[in-house]
């Protein structure tokens, strides 16, 4: 049962899920963190209001997020094949990860920047800041413990995302779950993946919340 | 030439409710060098006009002008840099959380481009000025309100403005704070010819340290002019209403109820303004004299006003005496501005 083969396809399987996780909430944010400062600044409140850009951006957002996972998945085989090259395995999980993890990170990035004080804002623009140095040296400076908590959250639930991507072919913890424990009915192997599942995520729970504690200046 | 000059200025606000004209028609000029105070109720709209200054807020009408120039003639770009000649502080300071003191003193510095070193050097010489150089590596969080305010001040001069304008830069603050920052920005308008603008609700900040005064209300200045003047002889109602709130917000009786405020408020209850012909001349005490009736001094206060030693007194007369208006017009004689205490002013 627990033979070396089994072994090996779970310490690959831990490979594959950390490469999906790590490797989309990258790409989620190189998308996502500009959508969030977008989104922020074109309000109507923010600091360059744009109606249009912060509809466009705004109804993106909300398609993307209201299409259930499993589903962008299979919407997405096709653009994922034209990305690359081929449909299943990690790095074409990576595609649709990515897809469906940039607007939900873009949509708590602009919460998270949108709890900067208004009066800090001010300020700086009272010193001649322009735009750019204020979104660089105020808003995410004064956002980043609230970036960094949001951060956790988001690589958490895209971790949780790899193991429904796992079910149609991606590779990982997941896909040894569902195959293993769903269709060849052996608990055990299940059991571990699950556990090796939470292990992972009280890891990158527990290292996220500790630099955003570090990088809290305010208490 | 007035280093802030603004002419026939309007503000509204569009919101969902219909719009709301903030600042109504507001002509002022502030000359150089100046301590100016701008006092209003809330919602007079003097941090909307504070705002216009440094054009955070543009004008729906009027223009202002600083050493001559219209602001409105500026591009984004040039108004950016003019913004650098005026320094600004807040009633809730609005310092960079993350960063430390040094740090947030350094940050307009950074804004103009200059090198950490050079930025960090000024910084530390300006955190010396506010008496601060100890806690340069403290975060905000760490420090007091007055401190805050401190480093917000040593901020606003890095950039060497000519010009500072303080929204209710000490509303925050307890009376002792105040007292010591208002103190600060004094020593700073002299030692660096900087005009000051000071935008309060209270009367004792501008008795204090500004020269001139507008006082603002519903959006309108309804007096203006020398602190001097307009506290000895206030003519408008929110003038006098201003000012004796703040004489007011002392009596020890105010907070009474029932029995103790009634005798009180028994008799007619005036203010009376020592100018410096009448300040040491006993007034009251020949007033009984002659008139053989007591009053009661509710308050009495003696302030430097301008350079000048300056006092009130707030008086009770007896209950339905008939000697109130010979009364009243026995100190008018002798050079005191007399005026009623409204009963509206107790809040």
């Amino acid at each position: 049962m627990w033979s070396s083969e089994v072994i090996n396809m779970i310490i690959a399987g831990i490979g594959e899920t950390l490469y999906m996780t790590l490797a989309s909430t990258l790409l989620g944010y190189v998308i996502g963190l500009p959508m969030g400062i977008l989104l922020t600044i074109s309000d109507r409140d923010g600091l360059n209001p744009n109606p249009v850009l912060y509809k466009i951006l705004d109804v993106i957002a909300n398609i993307v997020r209201s299409i259930p996972f499993l589903i962008l998945l299979i919407l997405l085989i096709p653009f994922t094949r034209a990305v690359v090259g081929k449909s299943y395995g990690p790095t074409a999980a990576i595609v649709s990860l990515t897809v469906a993890a940039a607007p939900f990170i873009a949509r708590m990035v602009e919460s998270s920047l949108k709890e900067v004080d208004p009066g800090v804002i001010e300020a700086a623009r009272s010193m001649g800041a322009g735009t750019l140095t204020i979104i660089f040296r105020v808003i995410l400076v004064e956002a980043r413990t609230s970036l960094m908590i949001n951060a956790t959250i988001a690589i958490g639930t895209i971790l949780g995302y790899t193991a429904m991507a796992g079910t149609l072919g991606a590779g990982g913890l997941g896909d040894i779950a569902v195959r293993y424990g769903y269709h060849r009915w052996q608990t055990d192997i299940m059991i571990v993946t699950v556990v090796l599942l939470v292990v992972l995520f009280q890891l990158f729970q527990t290292v996220g919340m500790a630099i955003a504690n570090r990088l809290d200046k305010r208490k | 030439m007035s280093e802030i000059v603004i002419e026939h200025l309007s503000k509204t606000f569009t919101t969902k409710d219909g719009t709301v004209e903030a600042l109504k028609d507001i002509s002022l000029s502030i000359e150089s060098g100046d301590i100016f105070g701008i006092i209003g109720m809330s919602g007079a709209g003097k941090s909307t006009l504070v705002r216009c200054m440094n054009y955070l807020e543009e004008p729906s009408q009027g223009r202002v002008l600083i050493n001559g120039k219209a602001l409105s003639d500026f591009s984004e770009q040039e108004l950016r840099l003019q913004r650098r000649d005026i320094g600004m502080i807040f009633q809730n300071f609005n310092l960079l959380m993350q960063k430390s003191v040094l740090e947030n003193v350094c940050f307009p510095l950074y804004i103009q481009g200059k090198k950490k070193p050079e930025a960090r050097k000024r910084a530390k010489e300006l955190l010396e000025i506010v008496g601060l150089s100890e806690k340069e590596k403290a975060y905000p969080a760490q420090l007091s309100g007055g401190q805050k305010q401190r480093v917000a001040i040593a901020r606003a001069l890095a950039s060497d403005p000519k010009i500072l304008l303080c929204d209710e830069a000490t509303s925050a603050l307890d009376p002792q704070t105040t007292s010591s920052i208002l103190d600060l920005l004094k020593d700073i308008n002299r030692q660096f010819h900087i005009t000051i603008v000071i935008i309060t609700h209270q009367m004792s900040v501008v008795r204090k340290i500004c020269s001139h005064v507008a006082i603002l209300s519903g959006g309108q200045v309804a007096e203006q002019g020398l602190v001097s003047e307009i506290f000895n002889n206030p003519r408008s109602a929110a003038a006098k209403e201003l000012i004796l709130k703040d004489t007011a917000s002392d009596m020890p009786e105010k907070k009474g109820d029932g029995a103790a405020r009634s005798k009180i408020r028994s008799g007619q209850i005036i203010r009376i303004v020592f100018t410096e012909n009448s300040a040491f001349e006993p007034v009251i005490a020949n007033l009984v004299l002659t008139f053989r009736e007591p009053v009661n001094i509710l308050k009495a206060d003696t302030k430097n006003v301008g350079g000048v030693a300056k006092g009130e007194m707030i008086l009770e007369f007896v209950k339905d005496s008939p000697n109130v208006e010979a009364m009243k017009q026995y100190l008018t004689d002798r050079g005191l501005a007399v005026g009623e205490v409204m009963d509206d002013v107790e809040q």
